[in-house]
């Protein structure tokens, strides 16, 4: 069922956490809440799930599958939520955490006892915990204890899930198995589903559409090919994944890094002399022997990171720049590079900003 | 309510909050404005005489002078008694450390009789003073170690935690500079402990001047020597002396707000100034 | 406790040895001499007085009335306590410090002033006194009045045990529970009161120790009426001043003795309180 959230504003006495932030999430959609801590992400989730109050707004809304439940009570809502940290009923066993939710229905909503078994049994299953059904959360890994969670979210046949960070407490490999899990599971319940998370990698990874936040607004929303690859604002390039900055400014419609000039000329038109911020990832560079017609950068490589995937180079521009290109094995090979050597960095892509406001998204 | 608190689902909070504030106007705070009330009624010079005519001076002079020394000699045991029970092991250190609670759980006037008749001339430890011509019971003496008794698990308790929390790193960095033990102890350990011994000498000390049970048996209370403030309020009331009664009381009640605020604004001093310095 | 842990910078064995002597020496002088004093007295007229005190029709009816202002006290002070530390623990509103500095103020009033407070309201002459004497209703020099006192100075007993229990279990699994569907009763029987109940338990132990044990309010509001209006404690007093010393240990030997059963007790709570939060921590780590 899709989530409509409208206009949406919250205020703390000290701060404003949300802005007149609107989202609409599509039937079946896993998105992802995306953002730096502080950024209104949880409290968007919160509001959504009826944790939070909103501001009072007569604009402001919060549809599930068309009905306007910001006046529904909580505990009708039917909600899936995943806490950060589980927040399992400790003192209650695996099986009984999962069936709480339909343990606690008023007796003539309430299923019978053996249907409440083989309910849980079936999610005991879907998180392949079948043999952890008698024991305590406290028994249970962090891992273990965050699928609990889940089913125990699952059970109640939730219109929509809600996931507040949920491998947030985790460590990396645990985090990684649980969150193709996760996307796993999805494919296969496909429920509307909402994920906090401030670890990009995990919403690149699992979502099918990426909000990113910051300070208590949207800067944009998109597929993850979307966002990473055409971002719409400064936050947002700098955000997701290392970046490399340059210092340009306008000449005669075309963004010029020292004397190189960077892709085509501006499709807007955009008066001469104004600075231009570009951006361009470490995999978007090139490293060159030669001097090719003015196109690339004269650096000088200050320290070769050779151990992993790729390999790191770091450089400093003639112009005293940090500039971090990231090679392939093979062409590093070719290149057989030596720490002090001078060679040239060549711009592949790049993404152009003057004041704010994107003006060349280049593949050059 | 909306503006009352933070939005919360999370039910019940007009009603535990109408509860909780009015069994607690109800209980405590209606009584004690009752006192207030009738102790602030007297006109200042009777107040005056009711709280410092001669017999009742000698009773504040006794109360605090016998609650300070019990304090004193319960801080410098207390820091033994609690240094050993956390640091070192013994035969008997869970029991012995169990014990230490039993003045909180013996009620007071059951410890006011037993440590009569230990202190009593036949007693088992009273006949060993006697011929060393000390009298314990029936005297200012005898107050002192009954005041000790019920003071001494303050002080402990206050100190044990503050004991396990000492990180050993900071004694071992010590020993390795080239500190003897006794000045690691002197240097590092007490001035650690202090803020925890302060505030546990500060609440027994409090706690002692307001002790009645297990003094009044061993104090034999004759005026203008071994009788307490509390005794006297006592007395007043059944001399039907309210007004007398109410002043004294609300002077004691004055004196350990004061001394549990001050402990309570060191602590919170204390953290305040150590947070900052993290 | 922690002595487990090896300290490796220690002090030189004989100021080890001397320090304990000295801890061992104190706390058997002060502490526990009373306690064997209490019972070596108690039976220094033989067991068949011990008997005959404790069964004593008056010592009977002062055990009747501790008993039921005791089951009162925990009654009325439990409610209290739950409401409190709910409120305290689960929101956040303004004037919380207030709220928990006024609850523990009768830690703050000495026992006589405990007494004497209900007089100045309930007595002949107070407050409420007359009107209610009025109505036939007594008060003081009787057995409300006892209650009430008890009450005071058990005030704070329970609620200290909750609040920082609550507060710091925060309130995730009772939003949890709420989400999953679960009213506000549910809520609080299947969720919350499980996981505090040990320390439920351990603050009902120690109030109801001081609420059987309190001497001093009782003394100032009970009248000393016997038969009616004398608990335990001020029964020890009577028989004490009577010069009937065996009778008062015997008496005191059952408050002694309940005295014994609540450190046994506390004790093993403590235990039960430790083990239950051991593995939690355990495997958070993991």
């Amino acid at each position: 069922m899709a989530i409509d959230a409208r206009h949406v504003s919250k205020s703390f006495a000290h701060y404003d956490a949300l802005k007149d932030v609107s989202l609409r999430v599509e039937q079946g959609e896993l998105v992802a809440l995306l953002g730096p801590s502080g950024s209104g992400k949880t409290t968007l989730l919160r509001i959504i799930a009826g944790l939070d109050a909103p501001d009072d707004n007569p604009e402001t809304a919060v549809f599930v599958d068309g009905e306007d439940i910001s006046r529904k009570p909580v505990s009708e809502r039917r909600v899936g939520f995943v806490f950060q940290h589980y927040a399992l009923f400790r003192h209650m066993t695996v099986f009984e955490n999962i069936a709480f939710g339909l343990r606690v229905r008023p007796r003539k909503l309430r299923p019978a006892d053996s249907v409440i078994r083989s309910r849980v049994n079936e999610l005991l299953e879907l998180i392949q915990l079948g043999r952890w059904a008698a024991h305590y959360p406290s028994q249970l890994s962090g891992g273990q204890r965050q699928r609990v969670a889940l089913a125990r979210a699952l059970a109640i046949e939730p219109s929509i899930l809600l996931l507040d960070e949920p491998f947030g407490a985790l460590d990396a490999r645990v985090r990684q198995d649980l969150r193709r899990w996760l996307r796993n599971l999805h494919a296969k319940i496909h429920i509307t589903s909402v994920l906090v998370t401030h670890d990009q990698e995990e919403a690149l990874e699992v979502a099918d559409r990426i909000v990113i936040m910051n300070q208590g607004r949207i800067e944009q929303i998109g597929t993850p090919d979307d966002v990473f690859h055409h971002p719409a604002s400064e936050f947002v390039v700098t955000f997701l994944g290392n970046v490399n900055l340059f210092h340009g400014r306008v000449e005669s419609g075309r963004t010029v890094i020292g004397e190189v000039a960077v892709g085509q000329r501006h499709e807007s038109s955009v008066s001469d002399g104004k600075s231009a911020r570009v951006f361009v990832r470490p995999h978007e560079l090139e490293i060159e022997r030669q001097q090719l017609n003015g196109t690339s950068v004269p650096s000088r490589v200050v320290r070769i990171q050779s151990a992993g995937p790729v390999v790191r180079v770091e450089l400093t521009s003639d112009r005293g720049e940090a500039i971090t290109v990231e090679l392939t094995h093979d062409r590093y090979r070719d290149l057989s590079l030596r720490t002090g050597e001078e060679v040239f960095v060549k711009v592949r892509d790049a993404r152009v900003f003057v004041a704010d406001e994107i003006v060349g998204d280049y593949t050059i | 309510m909306q503006k009352l608190r933070q939005h919360s689902v999370i039910p019940g909070f007009g009603l535990t909050l109408g509860y909780t504030v009015s069994y607690l106007s109800l209980i405590v705070l209606i009584p004690l404005a009752a006192l207030v009330a009738r102790g602030t009624s007297l006109p200042w010079a009777d107040f005056n005489a009711a709280v410092f005519d001669p017999r009742t001076l000698a009773a504040w002079r006794l109360t605090f002078g016998t609650a300070f020394i019990a304090a004193v000699i319960d801080a410098v045991f207390g820091v033994v008694v609690a240094w050993t029970l956390v640091r070192y092991d013994f035969p008997g250190r869970r029991i012995i450390d169990a014990l230490i609670d039993v003045p909180f759980a013996l009620p007071t006037a059951v410890s006011g009789i037993a440590l009569t008749a230990i202190y009593a001339q036949n007693g088992w430890v009273g006949r060993w003073l006697e011929p060393l011509g000390i009298k314990a019971v029936f005297s200012p003496l005898g107050i002192v170690i009954a005041l000790m008794f019920i003071g001494l698990p303050f002080i402990v308790r206050t100190l044990q935690p503050s004991i396990e929390d000492l990180d050993p790193a900071a004694e071992e960095a010590a020993a390795l500079l080239g500190a003897s033990r006794l000045t690691t102890l002197r240097k590092v350990v007490l001035p650690t402990l202090q803020p925890a011994l302060v505030a546990g000498f500060v609440t027994a000390f409090a706690r002692c001047l307001g002790e009645y049970g297990s003094v009044i048996f061993i104090s034999g209370n004759m005026p203008m020597k071994t009788e307490i403030a509390s005794l006297l309020i006592v007395t007043k009331l059944e001399q039907y002396d309210y007004a007398g009664a109410s002043a004294i009381a609300l002077l004691m009640l004055v004196s350990s707000f004061f001394l549990l605020f001050t402990v309570n604004f060191a602590q919170w001093w204390s953290t305040r100034r150590q947070r900052e310095r993290v | 406790m922690a002595a487990s842990r090896e300290y490796r910078h220690t002090e030189p064995r004989w100021l080890r040895a001397t320090l304990t002597l000295i801890a061992v020496g104190f706390v058997g002088l002060l502490i526990v001499l009373p306690v064997i004093a209490v019972f070596t007295e108690a039976l220094r007229k033989g067991l068949s007085f011990y008997v005959q005190s404790i069964t004593d029709p008056l010592a009977l009816s002062a055990l009747r009335l501790t008993l039921l202002t005791a089951l009162a006290t925990l009654a009325a002070n439990l409610v209290f306590a739950v409401a409190a530390s709910w409120l305290i623990a689960k929101f956040s509103f303004p004037g919380k410090s207030l709220l928990l500095t006024l609850i523990d103020l009768p830690f703050a009033v000495s026992p006589v002033i405990a007494g004497l407070i209900f007089i100045l309201l309930f007595g002949a002459r107070g407050w409420f006194g007359a009107p209610l004497a009025r109505q036939g209703i007594q008060i003081v020099f009787a057995t409300p009045g006892i209650i009430l006192a008890t009450i005071f100075v058990t005030f704070p007993f329970i609620a200290r045990e909750l609040i920082p229990l609550m507060q710091q279990q925060g309130t995730e699994e009772e939003e949890a529970a709420i989400l999953l569907g679960a009213g506000a009763w549910q809520t609080f029987r299947r969720v919350t009161l499980p996981n505090i109940r040990w320390a439920l338990v351990y603050g009902i132990v120690l109030a109801n120790a001081r609420a059987m044990g309190e001497f001093g309010a009782v003394s100032v509001v009970s009248g000393h009426i016997r038969g009616r209006t004398n608990t335990l404690p001020l029964h020890v007093e009577i028989l004490y001043n009577e010069y009937n010393f065996a009778a008062a240990f015997a008496v005191a030997s059952l408050l002694a003795l309940l005295a014994v059963v609540t450190l046994v007790a506390k004790a093993a709570l403590e235990w039960r309180i430790r083990v239950e939060q051991r593995p939690a921590e355990a495997a958070q780590e993991a």
